[in-house]
Order: structure tokens, then C-alpha cells, then sequence
């Protein structure tokens, strides 16, 4: 095999790929650095700049210290709260989608195409539009400003997404499955339990992790329909740089963003290779 | 008793009528193979036996009770898929008392179901497997325990050796004929291989473009197929057909193919009464390839009709040697003795078996006599 490794193209197409990469990584770094300088430090130099000397308090002063809307206790009661949303409605959105995948695909009914043209429409409409018609019903049912009306809507919103997931993995799955099991005197619900879950690991780990960083990441529902305690932590972070527009404090800031984006890091780093795997997994042999 | 009954049975798809006035009665014990090219309904047909699929008129009958509503785990079938279906994530255990966990059928009960089913197909050693972990051959065995275990009225197969390799199906088919010997079940089989059906079935069903085109047993399929479509689908090769003309000479009907051709064939016919209104008429002439033989075979005791024909072409198979030749012009292959070798532009002598002509009319395709 002839040694290519030095041949002008590929020298190129790394260099290429190299700068596309740092200017990629570039805020990820600055954040990351800017979260172990002191704000003295940061102060007298620059924004962009390397810490003289490893300093950690930040992240001790954005996790539990350092004061968002009047109250100081860092952005801990944040995460839970973020926690406490994104967990039931990673749940919630992936058990639906996928019975309703399972329906639309394996069972054949009136009207089946429709709903699920219906459910998918969904991924298609954008975000600000559907706030005033939520904005009504979490209102009308009394769940304005809680962490329960959020997890509401994420289950909903989330059900286009996994829908579509799960179905187009179900529908490879041989349809005399189906009808061997109807035969064995197997109903809906027992034939979903028995023996499409136990199929449908990849699938479910895509759409967890694809549902679990949606919903953490989320920011509009977060910020219109929740305030003060009850906020996920990506509408406090908000509030945090409000709080000290007066005197910057960029070393807080970055360790509290580092630190929300923890989980999903976390989830991409346990999970990643599942995700990429379920993407690409066909039919179940 | 019949088993099953299915009457003025049809299914049509929006403006496309799959299946067409099927009616067809099947006895208890019988082996019934419906048999036809892909695309003819029979697939559906099953799975309308099986409930899986509703019929758009008629009735089915499973044991002398109209199933037409009835959901098709309470129907008293089993069914055994071309893909085996077996549950991927279950052990073959678990496979096989499916069925009976959903009857809530207790497990000692279920137990020695198993026990005894394992036995008879001799899947005991895979039990515990799952069926990611099984060969072709063993998947096949695990899918019939499956369907024997629930000790059905009726079993349905659909296809199920066509996803074996040749060896296999052989072995597999001379296992299912075994087994429905030995415990005496009703069996719908359905196949696009006529070969299959030929040597398991008791009654073939021969379907066409959505109807039943000839429902007998396989001796009278092969030697009175109904039409020109079964006399085509049954036989490997089928059957020569050729376009002739019925004349009449003094001792009895004459079939001529290639009538005015320097090479023109007259054949006499005995016991073929019934083509007397066809005298003077075209039919269409058609002959086994097994009918026609190297000119030293004697197929009675009766001289036999010996003709002298171009061969064209020379298949050897090692059985046997098919030989691609013209009778009074018109292309039929014949199946002589392995050791026969006519070489191909030359012309040889043929011994016909003119007690085995068909003829259809060419107008209706059926079988004149």
C-alpha cells in the first residue's frame, strides 16, 4: 500500500479540518478558562486570556453561593428544578412515542397515516407559535408557573420527535411478528411488552438522549411560562447575568454555564456511541 | 367432517379484486396445498383462514362453525410463518408457550406441552436458545413446535421451506409429510413450488389471478390438469403446448400439429370421445415431456408412435437428458435416458406416449379430453 500519508491533498483536508475544529471549539475554551481565572484577573487583562493560577472558587460561588433574583443559593435549586422537568418528561415523551410508533406502525387502522402525519406535523410548527395556545391551556388548568406544566409540555412537544423516531424503527420489524403473536392470542398492549420493548433498546437510548438534551437545553418555554424559584436552569443563567450587570463577573458566569451543560455532556459521553449506532441501525433481524 | 369450509369467499382491494368466488372444502386429516405463482391470493386467502385479514364476501367455516368474526387466537389454528416469526428476545422455551402463558395455561401443564413437542421435532437440546442462536433448519423446526404445541383443529403454513437453502427443503419437506403421517393433522399449506406441492399434498389447489383454478389430487392435476395455466404451472419442465387441428379419418379423431408442413405430425387418438365435437376444429395439443422418449422406449404393450424430429438443443442433468426438439415445427422438450445424446442439427427417432395427449380448447383454455 502506497504511503499517502504526506501527500499535498490530505495535508489540506487536515488543515481544513483543523480550523474548522477551532473555531468550533474556540467559545467552548474561552468559557472553559474564564471559569478558573479570578474576576480580578480577568478584570485587569482580558477576556481572552490564560489563568496565571488555577483558581476553583467560581465554581463553588455558581453552584450554591452567588445570588440569581434575590435569593442566594448559586444555581443548585436551578439544576434540580431542570431535573425535575427533564426527567419525567424524557420518560414520559420516549414510553408515549413509542407505543404510539408501535400503533402506527405495526397495526394497521383507520386512519393511521393521518395521525401520524397529524403527530408529525408537529416538528414542523415553530416553537413561538405554539406559546400563546399553551400559555391558554396551562392557564386554564391552573399550571402556569410550575414545574409540572413544563414537564406538560415537553411530554407533548417531545411526542412528534419520538414518534417519528420509534415508528421508523418499528416498521422494519417483520409484520408476521404481529401476526404470530395475534395467532398466539397475544393483545395490543402484551405484544408491545413482551416482545417490541425487548427490541427496541437502540432506539429507546437515541430518543432519550435526543429528548433528555431538548428538554434540558430548552429555554423559551422555560423563561415564558416559569419566573423567580421556579425556573429551569437555563432561564436562571439568564437571570444570573441580569444580576451582575453592573460589575461583570465572567469568572461566575462560565463556571455556571459549564456547569449547566454538564448533564448533557455527561449523557453524550456515556450514550454517544448508542446514539450514533441507533441512528443507523436497520431492521431487527 | 370438513375441517374447513370456505364459501363464495372473496377480497377486493379498493377497484382490485384479489380474490374471486372461492369455494373449497377440506376434510379432516387432509393435506391441502394452494399453489400458484406470486401474486395469485393465496397468501391472503390464508391469512383470511386465519383471521388476520377480513374477507369483503363469504363465509369460512373451521370445523363446522362459522369463524367470519371470531379473532384469530379463538379460531383453533395454528399458524406456522415463511419468515418462522419466532420472537427474537424469547428462548425457544419461551417461544413455544407463548401461546399458552396468554391462555394462562399452568405451568406444569405447559411443561410437559413443551416436553413432549421438543421430543417429537428433537429441538430438546435448543431449549434454552435463543433464536438469534439456530440454524435455517432448526428456526423452521422451533416455528412448527410453536404451531404443534397448541394441538390445533387446523394448521396453516405459509411458505414456510422457502427460505431454506435446496438441501434443507428437501429434507424439511420429507420431515413435514412425516409428521402430518404420523399424528394425522389438518394441514393448508401454501406454496409457489409445485414440486412441493406434488409430493406433500393429498388435494392441491391451484390458483390463478385470484381464483381456484383445479382442486384435486395431485395425480389428477398432473394427468387432467383443468386448463392450459395448470398444465403450464405443474411439471418441471411443464408441458409442451402447441397450437393443432382435430381431423377425422376413418378409424377415429387425428390431432396435426404444423398442418401443410413438409414435416407435418399426425398423431391418432384411442378414449379421447369427448374431443368428437372439436373434429375439424383448432385445439390445443399438449404432451408431457416424460411422454416423449428415445425411439427404443416402449411405454405399453402397444408399438409405440415413433417419430423422426430435428433435435435442436441437449440438456444432460445426469438423471436424465432433456432434448430441446420440433414437432411439426412447433419447439418441445423431451426427456430422455441419461445415455441418450442426439447431436443437436441432426434428427433422430422419438417414441411419443400418445395415451397421454391433452387437449385444451384454445378458446377457453380447458381441458377438452
Amino acid at each position: 500500500m502506497p504511503d499517502r500519508s504526506f501527500a499535498p491533498t490530505r495535508i489540506l483536508i487536515y488543515l481544513a479540518v483543523f480550523l474548522i475544529a477551532a473555531a468550533w471549539l474556540a467559545p467552548l475554551v474561552v468559557v472553559v478558562l474564564n471559569s478558573l481565572r479570578t474576576n480580578e484577573e480577568i478584570a485587569q487583562g482580558s477576556m481572552i486570556g490564560w489563568p496565571q493560577h488555577l483558581s476553583w472558587s467560581n465554581y463553588a460561588a455558581a453552584w450554591s453561593g452567588f445570588c440569581v433574583a434575590e435569593t442566594c443559593a448559586g444555581i443548585r435549586p436551578y439544576m434540580l428544578n431542570s431535573a425535575l422537568v427533564t426527567i419525567p418528561a424524557t420518560i414520559f415523551s420516549t414510553l408515549l412515542g413509542a407505543i404510539a410508533g408501535y400503533a402506527v406502525s405495526l397495526w394497521r387502522f383507520r386512519g393511521d397515516n393521518w395521525i401520524y402525519g397529524i403527530v408529525t406535523l408537529g416538528l414542523f410548527l415553530p416553537q413561538q407559535m405554539r406559546l400563546l395556545p399553551w400559555t391558554i391551556v396551562l392557564r386554564d388548568i391552573g399550571l402556569i408557573n410550575t414545574l409540572t406544566g413544563l414537564v406538560l409540555i415537553h411530554t407533548i412537544q417531545g411526542l412528534s420527535f419520538t414518534t417519528l423516531f420509534c415508528r421508523n424503527y418499528y416498521v422494519a420489524i417483520p409484520h408476521e411478528l404481529i401476526r404470530a403473536a395475534r395467532i398466539d392470542g397475544a393483545g395490543f398492549f402484551r405484544i408491545f411488552w413482551r416482545i417490541i420493548l425487548p427490541l427496541s433498546g437502540p432506539i429507546l437510548i437515541v430518543t432519550v438522549i435526543w429528548q433528555f438534551t431538548h428538554i434540558w437545553n430548552e429555554f423559551l418555554y422555560g423563561v415564558t411560562f416559569t419566573t423567580g424559584q421556579q425556573q429551569p436552569v437555563t432561564a436562571a443563567l439568564i437571570a444570573l447575568s441580569a444580576a451582575v450587570a453592573d460589575i461583570p463577573q465572567h469568572g461566575v458566569q462560565s463556571a455556571a454555564v459549564i456547569i449547566a451543560a454538564l448533564p448533557t455532556l455527561l449523557i453524550y459521553l456515556l450514550g454517544g456511541k448508542y446514539f450514533v449506532r441507533g441512528l443507523t441501525a436497520g431492521a431487527v433481524k | 367432517m370438513a375441517a374447513l369450509s370456505i364459501r363464495a369467499l372473496s377480497k377486493r382491494y379498493a377497484n382490485l379484486e384479489v380474490l374471486k368466488d372461492i369455494a373449497l372444502d377440506i376434510e379432516s386429516g387432509e393435506f391441502t396445498v394452494l399453489v400458484g405463482p406470486s401474486g395469485c391470493g393465496k397468501s391472503t386467502l390464508l391469512n383470511i383462514v386465519a383471521g388476520l385479514d377480513r374477507p369483503s364476501a363469504g363465509t369460512i367455516e373451521i370445523g363446522g362453525r362459522v369463524v367470519n368474526d371470531v379473532a384469530p387466537k379463538d379460531r383453533d389454528i395454528a399458524m406456522v410463518f415463511q419468515s418462522y416469526a419466532l420472537y427474537p428476545s424469547m428462548t425457544v422455551r419461551q417461544n413455544i408457550t407463548f401461546g399458552m402463558e396468554c391462555r394462562h395455561v399452568p405451568k406444569a401443564e405447559q411443561d410437559a406441552a413443551v416436553g413432549h413437542v421438543a421430543k417429537l421435532l428433537q429441538i430438546e437440546p435448543l431449549l434454552g436458545r435463543k433464536p438469534s442462536q439456530l440454524s435455517g433448519g432448526q428456526r423452521q423446526r422451533v416455528a412448527m413446535g410453536r404451531a404443534l404445541v397448541r394441538n390445533p383443529l387446523l394448521f396453516l403454513f405459509d411458505e414456510p421451506l422457502s427460505n431454506l437453502d435446496a438441501k434443507l427443503r428437501v429434507e424439511m419437506r420429507m420431515e413435514i409429510k412425516r409428521l402430518h403421517q404420523r399424528i394425522g393433522a389438518t394441514i393448508v399449506y401454501v406454496t409457489h413450488d409445485q414440486i412441493e406441492a406434488m409430493t406433500m399434498a393429498t388435494r392441491i389447489a391451484v390458483m390463478h389471478q385470484g381464483s381456484v383454478q383445479q382442486f384435486a389430487d395431485p395425480d389428477t392435476v398432473y394427468r387432467y390438469p383443468a386448463n392450459l395455466f395448470v398444465a403450464r404451472f405443474m411439471g418441471s419442465p411443464p408441458m409442451n403446448t402447441m397450437p393443432a387441428r382435430l381431423e377425422a379419418e376413418n378409424d377415429g379423431p387425428v390431432v396435426v400439429i404444423g398442418a401443410g408442413r413438409p414435416d407435418e405430425l399426425r398423431l391418432r387418438l384411442r378414449g379421447y370421445d369427448a374431443a368428437a365435437p372439436f373434429v375439424g376444429r383448432k385445439v390445443v395439443f399438449g404432451i408431457r415431456p416424460e411422454c416423449i422418449a428415445e425411439g427404443s422406449r416402449t411405454f405399453s404393450s402397444e408399438a409405440p408412435v415413433l417419430v423422426e424430429a430435428p433435435v435442436e438443443l441437449v440438456e444432460p442433468t445426469g438423471a436424465e437428458t432433456m432434448v430441446l426438439l420440433r414437432l411439426g415445427g412447433e419447439p418441445a422438450m423431451a426427456r430422455v435416458s441419461p445415455d441418450i445424446r442426439p447431436a443437436p442439427g441432426t434428427s433422430a427417432a422419438f417414441a411419443l406416449d400418445t395415451r397421454r395427449i391433452c387437449l385444451f380448447d384454445p378458446e377457453t383454455e380447458r381441458l377438452i379430453a
